[in-house]
């Protein structure tokens, strides 16, 4: 089985053939990015003359540094609380075994199968009443509560799996049970914590249609929604978009490709739990 | 000879004698209740209140703005029936589902087949295939429009490898602009089907296939019988996730058509926010939620009936 054959050849080259396929819209991607307006030769053509005016003239004319700094902000606070509120619930969601508990347990886990569309049309007017609507604290508050039921799902399931033996160890030492969640919960959930983490950010970061909504009109747009601005203001010049789309998934590649396996693993750790 | 009270504790016949707790076990080491309370609170401010709202204005003739509104019953459900926009759009909604699942596993089971080979380049790969799973969708989309205009990269590759007579309009046919938004959706998630079926391939233990082999099983017989039933799990998941992220697809058909032609590829999602944002019938808009509520709750009960016999069956 481990012989490096003729069919394993053929499959070798069949697979580095779909890769490239797979590639091939990024290669466009760049290509024209690169290319001077002027130019008007067919998009597969390597570029002759290669410039970067294009990125600069994107940057300052779709405004996407306040966009990347918003979407950061919102992504990193809302990641930050749905993980802390979520490993907490899912400590006693875990660990109880009432009917109350079960049914709040439940009740998180139906929120699963709830498109977003039902609850985030009938909030957009909370939003609005709260004077939240147009700022970044809005999404803040909406993916908090929004990534609540996958994450707790995942918390609860590694929880289930951990033996209670730790903690009970720390609460009869003295701890108080926010200490042992502190002090010895927090600490062996780390694996999944990882993974809830990137699910999480991803989400968060590539979400288009609530900010549409919640910030439509307003300066302080996350970059999907500058992103969509932009195409819809330069439709002809694509490659100023192309500029522009490069920009935006710049850091997200980036950040992809350093920490490819915790990623690739966590996607698939996560959900086959 | 007596045993000194100490041996008799580590007596190897005996269980040793430790004092029983009086407590319950719960009393003595659950957490306090409370500690659910803020995701709670979150979840509930975010979705559990405003769903019922939202159901709640799928039965009244709101604006979104206006104050004064009515309650009107099944109005806007019976409107639905006559609206062939909404037909339409349901109908677009399941066809997208089903051909994305179709289409998105198969690619996937391949795919993961093939990096879990012993080819060289299979941790490359991986990381490669993989990579469109995680860059924005709408920017994706964008990209795809260009790709698949007139005169975009995918005519223009048709024409260099000497299929000039395949060229089409992807988008702007009505017949294809549908099928043009599963390829672009097929595009960027069949890495992340691939990852989660890689995944359940490799807890399929090697000596099972080394033995099955020297059996004189071959590829095809092993995949069917050894690799398969393991793989019952990743497949579980993988058909859920895929059946109702098409359901609810939004930003692909958002960026690359719009809906269009006419109403060509509009869906459930993109009719909720044309419906609630440029027209302004907000009752009518959140009744289509509720049906996309309806059909996504029904499918994955449905799945996940037929999916767990499935799992059952082959374990």
């Amino acid at each position: 089985m481990n012989r490096y054959g003729r069919r394993t050849l053929a499959l070798e080259l069949a697979m580095i053939a779909a890769a490239l396929f797979v590639g091939f819209p990024v290669y466009v991607l760049v290509n024209l990015a690169v290319r001077p307006t002027s130019d008007t030769s067919s998009p597969i053509g390597p570029t002759t003359s290669p410039t970067l005016d294009n990125f600069t003239q994107a940057w300052q004319q779709g405004a996407l540094g306040g966009a990347l700094a918003n979407s950061l902000l919102v992504t990193v606070c809302s990641v930050v609380v749905v993980l802390a509120v979520s490993s907490l619930a899912a400590y006693p969601l875990a660990r109880i075994t009432a009917r109350w508990s079960r049914g709040t347990y439940l009740t998180i886990l139906l929120g699963l199968a709830l498109p977003f569309q039902l609850a985030s049309l009938p909030l957009y007017q909370t939003m609005r009443d709260l004077g939240l609507l147009g700022t970044p604290w809005a999404l803040v508050l909406f993916y908090s509560g929004l990534q609540v039921p996958f994450t707790v799902f995942l918390y609860v399931g590694f929880l289930r799996a951990l033996p209670g033996d730790f903690e009970d160890a720390a609460l009869i030492d003295g701890c108080t049970p926010l200490q042992s969640f502190r002090y010895v919960v927090l600490p062996m959930l780390k694996p999944i914590t990882v993974t809830a983490l990137v699910l999480n950010t991803v989400a968060v970061w590539n979400d288009f249609f609530t900010p549409l909504l919640y910030l439509s009109g307003s300066a302080q747009q996350t970059l999907p929604v500058a992103i969509a601005g932009f195409v819809g203001q330069y439709v002809t010049d694509w490659n100023l978009i192309f500029a522009a789309l490069v920009i935006s998934i710049l850091p997200v590649l980036l950040v992809y490709f350093l920490l490819q396996r915790s990623i690739i693993n966590g996607f698939a750790g996560g959900l086959k739990g | 000879m007596a045993l000194a009270p100490h041996e008799r504790l580590v007596d190897k016949d005996r269980p040793p004698v430790v004092a029983p707790d009086p407590r319950p076990r719960s009393a003595r080491t659950t957490p306090p209740w409370w500690f659910a309370l803020p995701a709670m609170l979150l979840f509930a401010f975010v979705v559990l209140v405003p769903s019922v709202r939202g159901v709640y204005y799928a039965f009244t003739d709101w604006d979104g703005l206006d104050p004064d509104f009515s309650f009107v019953g099944l109005d806007n459900f019976a409107d639905m029936l006559g609206d062939p926009d909404a037909k339409q759009a349901i109908w677009h909604t399941l066809l997208i589902a089903v051909a994305i699942t179709v289409i998105q596993n198969a690619v996937g089971l391949l795919l993961a087949l093939g990096v879990n080979s012993a080819i060289r380049s299979r941790n490359v790969l991986r990381v490669f295939l993989f990579a469109p799973a995680v860059i924005t969708p709408i920017v994706t989309a964008y990209l795809w429009r260009n790709l698949l205009g007139p005169d975009g990269a995918v005519n223009s590759l048709l024409g260099a490898v000497g299929l000039g007579g395949a060229r089409q309009d992807w988008l702007g046919d009505p017949e294809l602009a549908l099928w043009s938004v599963v390829g672009v959706t097929v595009w960027q998630y069949a890495g992340y089907s691939m990852v989660i079926f890689l995944a359940g391939l490799q807890s399929v233990p090697k000596e099972i296939h080394e033995a099955a082999s020297m059996d004189g099983a071959g590829p095809v017989r092993r995949f069917w019988s050894v690799t398969r039933p393991l793989l019952a799990p990743a497949l579980t998941i993988n058909l859920m996730l895929s059946i109702i992220g098409g359901i609810k697809l939004f930003d692909q058909v958002y960026a690359l058509t719009g809906g269009g032609p006419g109403h060509a590829t509009d869906t459930i999602s993109t009719l909720i926010y044309k419906d609630a944002f440029t027209l302004g019938e907000f009752g009518y808009s959140i009744a289509l939620a509720v049906v996309l509520t309806i059909i996504v709750a029904v499918v994955s009960a449905g799945q996940y009936a037929a999916l767990s016999r499935n799992e059952r069956a082959a374990s």
